[in-house]
């Protein structure tokens, strides 16, 4: 973290620079609005989720009764309802949820580690690095068994309106529901899903730097703070999505 | 050599356990917040209350990760009122395309 001075400045120059009147650094300022820029990105793709839906009809009967069909917008939770190595079980939502723990948990680790690098503690800050990284790993490949189930299908497959049987979606055909359904799932769950690559990628250089002593020669370890303020938004949007696409 | 040796006399702060817990207790609010999000889309039917509850919730969840994880609560008021309302704008175009969306669904059906 910078020191700020405390050095009064009149009136003549304040505008002069060499000051930081919203106390945080340059980087730390430009990661803020880096994003909020993101989460604008984000927040129209879930609105045009939001809208593309509305102007499809709903499915209108009970829910057990739910099946998939070319007419209507799918209920989410009769889509997600597939666990690993358990086939054929219906558990609406039950892996979501525990994709949303995983990245819970690594921003938890993510935030400890920008605590130990606060009190300059080098063997805390590789520790929780290395944990987030576990976390951001172990979620990308949640989302990548997520990913190879919704393309390739389910057993029973669904009806197209050309008569034939469709068995997973891909960007034309779905046998979820309307083929947008499935266009909306790969671009806004993709589009998260490269964040937290990304964000992986970012956590393993600052594990790096930390761990060979790049930031204790530096004196702070602003970097860390700046690359959680990032891993956190990609939670921060993951809860969105998860409310938005998965639940609703 | 010089540089590594002034290196490994850089002193470690100890642990400030007060500061630990609350962010892990901040970590058990969101997991138990996310808890009973998954708990009400089995009990309760779907609909508007349904939904109006999930979309609560989700704003408490970004509450904490915002205002805590991301520490936006330290920052200076210009800072979190930069940051806070340019998403003015997410609010109108959640309303403008809502709208659209339904007039786009009595043109089609």
């Amino acid at each position: 973290m910078a020191t700020t001075t405390t050095k009064v400045e009149d009136a003549t120059t304040i505008w002069g620079g060499g000051n930081a009147p919203l106390n945080a650094s340059y980087g730390k300022l430009m990661m803020w609005f880096f994003l909020l820029s993101d989460a604008f990105t984000f927040s129209s793709l879930l609105i045009s989720y939001a809208l593309i839906r509305y102007s499809w009809p709903a499915y209108d009967g009970a829910v057990e009764d739910f099946v998939f069909s070319q007419e209507y917008w799918p209920i989410p939770e009769k889509v997600f309802d597939a666990v690993p190595l358990l086939h054929g079980v219906s558990l609406p939502l039950v892996f979501v949820g525990i994709m949303t723990f995983i990245l819970i948990l690594s921003s938890v680790t993510m935030v400890l580690a920008v605590e130990a690098g606060h009190r300059m503690d080098k063997k805390d800050v590789t520790k929780w690095m290395l944990w987030t990284l576990v976390g951001g790993i172990a979620f990308l490949s949640c989302q990548a068994w997520e990913w190879s189930h919704f393309i390739h299908g389910t057993d029973e497959g669904g009806l197209m309106p050309d008569g034939s049987i469709f068995y997973g979606a891909n960007l034309t055909q779905n046998q979820y529901g309307p083929p947008l359904f499935a266009d909306l799932f790969f671009f806004i769950t993709g589009f998260h899903g490269f964040h937290v690559f990304s964000g992986v990628m970012l956590n393993f250089l600052i594990f790096y730097q930390a761990a060979v002593g790049v930031f204790e020669r530096r004196g702070h370890y602003e970097m860390v703070e700046k690359v959680g303020l990032y891993w956190h938004f990609v939670d921060l949007v993951w809860v969105f999505v998860f409310t938005f696409f998965y639940l609703i | 050599m010089a540089q590594l040796d002034e290196a490994s006399t850089v002193a470690v702060q100890p642990k400030d356990q007060k500061k630990i817990n609350q962010l892990w207790r901040i970590a058990g609010i969101l997991a138990i917040v996310t808890a009973i999000e998954f708990a009400l889309a089995y009990i309760l039917p779907r609909g508007p209350l349904l939904y109006f509850t999930f979309v609560a919730l989700t704003l408490v969840k970004a509450f904490y990760i915002v205002a805590e994880f991301m520490h936006l609560k330290g920052e200076v008021k210009v800072l979190i009122w930069s940051i806070l309302i340019p998403t003015i704008f997410v609010i109108w175009l959640i309303i403008a395309l809502i709208a659209e969306g339904s007039s786009i669904f009595d043109l089609k059906f």
